[in-house]
């Protein structure tokens, strides 16, 4: 079992507030930003996994005393405020929880290729060499 | 467990481990028999792509993202042949006479340090990048200083043949940086050290080194280990520990040495360090040309921060910026017109920041970020900003404000920030790759670990020579002072020879 699968559904909706241009990925995208995410999960303490996880199901069931519903459930707006206040958050234990999930959607969505063309990033071990 | 047997064994291949190797290995035309033992793996030149994510998985520990135990920093330090060597940019600074006389360790005089720091500047072609190589992202860094009337300089970098790919953090693609994986080392394994790679040293014991040899994982980069995988014993008439700030205190932890020591693991520093980015409403050249080329340091004793120019990836660079959501993917698609400064808060000793390890003996670092480190940061990242505008930046994200896009039209609200920033820990991504002390040198067991020779206090046998022997932070980019130091060492040993071996 990968450390997400149990909860793709909250990391996916994440993703998507983290980075706006994700909702728009297709399910091969998906796989391929999730991918890079296990990958980078694999060589990690199982303690640190186990936190990840838990976390990702604290952000899907923490809104529902405010709004009434998970997560998932949520509009783009308000899954936008329910992470402002993580990020902002008092404890600096949430406030780290969020950074590392955040981090983790950035490594999924620019580790890959398509985002780089995207971005126009184009850094090439030819350097000045490469005609611009 | 496998028996093996040496006269020296060096564990770890970086700045310290490298030139250690390579100054003791005219011994090796004596008959000693020296090994190098190294944690990484040696990848073939073909090997170092420039992918971001691929290349930081092969070259760093924990992929460059190593976490403090509070969470609220990264440690970036190279696992492989050549140690952090392999992911630098380069820089090559001479230490600072202020610095070293500040350390007051005895016989440690300056006129020494830095006659044996350029040595290795001569070694590794240290030179100035020259003006028709430099891109514009350090040219705008440079303009926007002159324009407030800071006194800009120029880095010293140790390149030969460099195509300015821009991909010095990711192991060099061209082989042109010098570090000691294409210096130091090659030249040791010419003259009859061996080094063993993809070996991790477990714990020291009287005179023997109990290490672990791992196979190279399936789809991995790099050179399999010359030895078979498994459990080693290997004995030495001496050991000289060259595994980092992180590692070396913490594998001297682990060898039961920490009650003999009470300093082992003390005096970390690291330069805590903030990435700031700006966008200007053209196109300029930052991907590509040599990424950190120029520097500011005139704030470091008044302010205690450094700034330097820097180009980061992608990944690295979203993952510094605070915040999240169309605010922050509206600088990400603007990459080719970003420009980033770099800021390192210069931190000092303080007692909560110490190396140790958890129950499996893996190394734990506590670091808290002081007020000085806070205000340091804070101010390095306004005076950025300011810089950036002065070079021409239509906008620029500043982490440490609530709102961190700040508009060239709003560049009035900076002072304002700056006495009253949005510092949280967790929230500000705080990174660090300048790491020092754990093992300072120092006159005796109760303010150091070894002595000015980077001999461990009442273990004759047992040497440090690496980052972790500074008893304070350098306050400059360390690689130079770490080699001199760990030339000291080894001459020191070599002086020493027909009693030690």
């Amino acid at each position: 079992m990968t450390t997400l699968f149990p909860v793709r559904g909250v990391f996916r909706a994440v993703v998507s507030t983290v980075v706006p241009e994700a909702s728009q990925l297709d399910e091969q995208g998906w796989q391929e930003l999730e991918m890079l995410v296990e990958a980078t999960l694999r060589d990690r303490p199982p303690a640190m996994l186990r936190q990840l996880r838990l976390f990702l199901r604290a952000v899907q069931w923490l809104p529902v005393f405010r709004y009434g519903r998970g997560f998932t459930s949520l509009s783009a707006e308000k899954r936008k405020q329910v992470l402002s206040r993580l990020q902002d958050h008092r404890l600096e234990l949430i406030r780290c929880g969020f950074w590392g999930l955040r981090a983790m959607a950035f490594l999924g969505f620019y580790g890959r290729a398509e985002a780089l063309r995207t971005i126009g990033y184009a850094a090439d071990p030819r350097g000045w060499g490469v005609p611009r | 467990m496998i028996r093996r047997s040496y006269d020296i064994v060096i564990i770890g291949s970086g700045a310290g481990g490298g030139t250690v190797a390579q100054e003791l290995s005219l011994l090796c035309r004596e008959g000693v028999r020296i090994a190098v033992l190294e944690k990484g793996p040696k990848l073939r030149d073909d090997e170092f792509t420039g992918r971001e994510l691929e290349m930081a998985q092969a070259l760093y520990e924990d992929g460059g993202g190593f976490l403090t135990a509070e969470r609220t920093m990264t440690l970036a330090f190279g696992c492989a042949y050549g140690g952090s060597t392999a992911v630098y940019t380069g820089t090559s600074l001479l230490p600072p006479q202020r610095i070293l006389e500040h350390w007051n360790v005895p016989s440690l005089t300056f006129a020494d340090v830095e006659q044996r720091a350029r040595k290795f500047a001569v070694e590794n072609n240290v030179h100035l990048v020259e003006d028709e190589l430099l891109n514009e992202n350090n040219r705008l860094f440079v303009e926007g200083c002159r324009r407030l009337n800071y006194r800009v300089q120029q880095f010293p970098v140790n390149l030969k043949g460099c195509r300015s790919s821009s991909l010095c953090n990711l192991g060099c693609p061209n082989q042109a940086k010098q570090g000691t994986d294409r210096v130091q080392l090659p030249r040791a394994e010419r003259n009859g050290v061996e080094v063993i790679t993809r070996c991790e040293a477990l714990r020291i014991g009287e005179k023997t080194v109990f290490a672990r040899v791992h196979e190279k994982p399936a789809g991995g980069k790099g050179e399999p280990s010359s030895w078979e995988p498994g459990e080693y014993e290997i004995s030495a008439k001496v050991i000289v520990v060259c595994a980092g700030a992180i590692h070396s205190p913490a594998l001297l932890v682990r060898s039961g040495l920490a009650r003999k020591l009470p300093r082992l693991g003390h005096g970390f520093t690291c330069h805590p360090a903030i990435i700031m980015v700006a966008e200007h409403d053209r196109t300029i050249t930052n991907f590509v040309g040599h990424p950190k080329s120029f520097y500011l340091d005139q704030f470091a004793e008044s302010d205690r921060f450094l700034l330097e120019t820097c180009m980061y990836f992608p990944f690295t660079t979203a993952k510094a910026m605070a915040g999240f959501g169309e605010a922050h993917s509206r600088f990400m698609r603007a990459f080719p017109r970003l420009q980033m400064i770099l800021v390192l808060a210069c931190d000092e000793v303080d007692p909560h920041n110490r190396v140790s390890v958890d129950g499996s003996g893996r190394p734990v670092v506590h670091y808290r970020f002081t007020p000085e480190v806070r205000k340091g940061l804070v101010q390095g990242a306004v005076t950025s900003a300011k810089i950036f505008f002065a070079a021409g930046a239509v906008r620029v994200h500043l982490p440490v404000a609530q709102i961190p896009t700040i508009e060239r039209a709003e560049a009035e609200r900076l002072n304002h920030i700056a006495e009253h920033p949005d510092f949280k820990p967790g929230k500000i991504s705080i990174s660090a790759a300048h790491l020092q002390g754990g093992c300072v040198m120092g006159r005796g067991l109760a303010d150091s670990v070894t002595d000015a020779y980077g001999r461990v206090h009442g273990i004759p046998w047992l040497f440090v020579a690496d980052a972790s022997l500074f008893p304070n932070s350098l306050e400059i980019n360390p690689y130079l002072t770490i080699m001199a130091l760990a030339d000291r060492v080894a001459e020191n040993i070599r002086k020493e020879a027909h009693t030690l071996l």
